[in-house]
């Protein structure tokens, strides 16, 4: 079929990966990537809990803007689409039945 | 220690970057504040160190020449760096910053802002599910990562946006279910005359469209998604008919997917402006509420000047050259002789605007967009507050925008309002049957973005506080 916009997907170079983990679960990302961007590309959409109704949560912005992608490390807060991948680095989510 | 300036410009995307570099090229001491790593802005924003080459776009292109020129100049760049507050003094203005954990102070004599714009989203149901991201959120994944929203996404909401977006999902490999727009063909007719101005990029959006013809991709002209469906993620969204009013009319139906870009419009980012001191007028034509400012960037405040869509929403190519006229401004102000060259560049701002506007125009959200919002809907996304639980705040009395946020905490939540302010005024407005320009956003109130508290309160162990003896018995 003919293609007026190129799929240009194969055409991309992209870093070493490296690997954390997220509730528990391993994650690979590639070194420079940001953490929510690591877990959206696993699939990783639902990062919270919401407060008073709990019902889940991820990014929305994606722009350091609307706090909705913030995940627990080292027991601060941190917004998930403006922090760097590390490689061992432990994720924890803000949801209800987080480990 | 606080460092001092000569001119600080807040906001590294096409504004505050010109406006740097036109004030440095006037021998000035420069500093260029912005939050992300790189200069360019959400419209130029550069790709992560993940990305280690990618096929260039017009958007790539600019931003890399930006980034040239703010390298070789003098102008100090500092990334990573937030701003959550600003104070005038006598002698200038004090902008307190934070990076990576630490605040400091800086001063400068004069001040420049290019706050830049966020997106305003009419909450629909369903909008919080993950899987469901901003139109604006989408291109900075674009940009930034080169990643998909999803495997299969509805693309909604107004304006050139979402010709873009659906766009990069398909130069990206991914697929687009559906491109879902309030506009209709007639209203893009409407902006034609005001586009011949740039046939680059009247030519581009006329491919993105064909483009996604050929591959029967869906467009529904004069429609909304109304609710998206799934409960920890995106199933599938409902789709209806829009009146010319963007009020709903007919029957619903669904399309499957498994992620949602959803967008209606800019607003310009005000709450730097207010802090600083500059009233606020309702001007829907350029995005919504906008301090006060000249086409040249100055203010009533002779040392503070505003540019880019910040004032206004216009785009890249008039927010570059109203950077430009912003930076000669603050040279002219410091003493330098720039009146000839700001004067050259009042005709290309005009004309570069006359483009800008005619995009935004098709964003101007129209009376039905507000019932796109139902009673269970979270407006908050913070404090998960519904249509309903503000409504009946409205209804108790709360006639303002400072007094729903103090009576429900709608706006005190970590985004600070930035996503649900725009819609509460309105449902105020609509409540009370007042005119919008009757509920400006609320008193804006430091800090402009989430700092810590240990980063305000620095190093300090509890056994070195003095504390002073007991008074006698």
């Amino acid at each position: 079929m003919i293609r007026l916009v190129p799929d240009q997907s194969q055409q991309i170079r992209r870093a070493a990966e490296v690997e954390f983990t997220f509730d528990g679960m391993p994650v690979r990302a590639h070194v420079g990537d940001t953490i929510a961007v690591a877990l959206m590309r696993a699939g990783h959409l639902h990062l919270r809990d919401a407060p008073q109704d709990d019902a889940p949560r991820g990014a929305f912005c994606c722009m350091g803007l609307c706090q909705e992608c913030v995940v627990r490390i080292d027991g601060g807060l941190v917004e998930s689409c403006c922090e760097a991948v590390r490689d061992g680095l432990v994720v924890q989510s803000l949801k209800v039945s987080a480990p | 220690m606080t460092e001092s300036y000569d001119i600080a410009v807040i906001g590294a995307g096409p504004a505050g970057a010109n406006a740097a570099l036109s004030a440095a090229k006037h021998g000035f001491r420069v500093l260029l504040l912005d939050e992300q790593p790189a200069p360019g802005g959400q419209v130029w924003r550069a790709k992560s160190a993940a990305i280690l080459s990618a096929p260039a776009t017009p958007e790539s292109r600019a931003g890399k020449a930006l980034r040239a020129a703010v390298r070789d100049s003098d102008v100090h760049h500092q990334g990573n760096t937030r701003v959550w507050q600003i104070e005038r003094q006598s002698a200038g203005w004090d902008v307190h910053t934070l990076t990576d954990g630490q605040t400091a102070k800086v001063m400068a004599k004069a001040l420049i802002l290019s706050p830049g714009a966020r997106e305003f989203v009419q909450p629909i149901p369903g909008w919080t599910t993950p899987g469901v991201i901003g139109l604006a959120g989408a291109t900075a994944l674009f940009k930034r990562d080169l990643l998909l929203p999803g495997n299969r996404t509805v693309v909604s909401g107004t304006g050139p946006l979402v010709f873009f977006v659906a766009s990069e999902i398909r130069r990206l490999g991914g697929q687009v279910a559906a491109v879902v727009t309030p506009n209709t063909r007639r209203d893009w007719l409407g902006v034609l005359p005001a586009m011949r101005g740039r046939p680059d990029l009247l030519a581009r959006g006329a491919l993105w469209v064909a483009d996604l013809m050929l591959a029967g991709v869906p467009l529904l002209w004069g429609h909304s998604v109304t609710a998206a469906q799934g409960q920890g993620s995106v199933s599938g969204v409902s789709v209806r008919k829009l009146d010319r009013n963007w009020e709903p009319i007919g029957g619903e139906r669904g399309i499957e997917a498994d992620s949602l870009c959803l967008g209606h419009g800019l607003i310009p980012n005000v709450e730097a402006a207010q802090l600083a001191g500059l009233p606020l007028h309702l001007r829907p034509e350029l995005g919504g509420w906008v301090p006060e400012v000249g086409a040249d960037g100055r203010t009533q405040i002779d040392n503070l000047f505003l540019c880019g869509d910040g004032a206004g929403i216009r785009g890249a190519a008039a927010a570059e050259i109203q950077g430009k006229m912003a930076g000669l401004n603050a040279a002219r102000h410091l003493g330098a002789d720039t009146a000839g060259a700001i004067a050259e560049l009042q005709q290309s701002y005009a004309r570069a605007a006359r483009f800008g506007l005619a995009m935004t125009k098709l964003s101007q959200p129209r009376s039905g967009l507000s019932s796109l919002t139902t009673p269970d809907t979270v407006v908050c996304r913070c404090e998960s507050l519904k249509q309903s639980d503000i409504l009946a705040e409205v209804a108790s009395g709360a006639g303002s925008t400072n007094a729903v946020k103090s009576g429900l905490r709608a706006g005190m939540g970590p985004c600070g309002g930035k996503y649900c302010q725009t819609a509460i005024a309105r449902m105020i407005a609509a409540a009370h049957d007042r005119p919008e320009g009757d509920i400006p956003p609320p008193t804006p109130r430091p800090p402009l973005r989430p700092v810590p508290a240990s980063a305000l309160a620095g190093d300090f162990d509890y056994n070195d506080l003095p504390i002073p003896k007991p008074a006698p018995l």
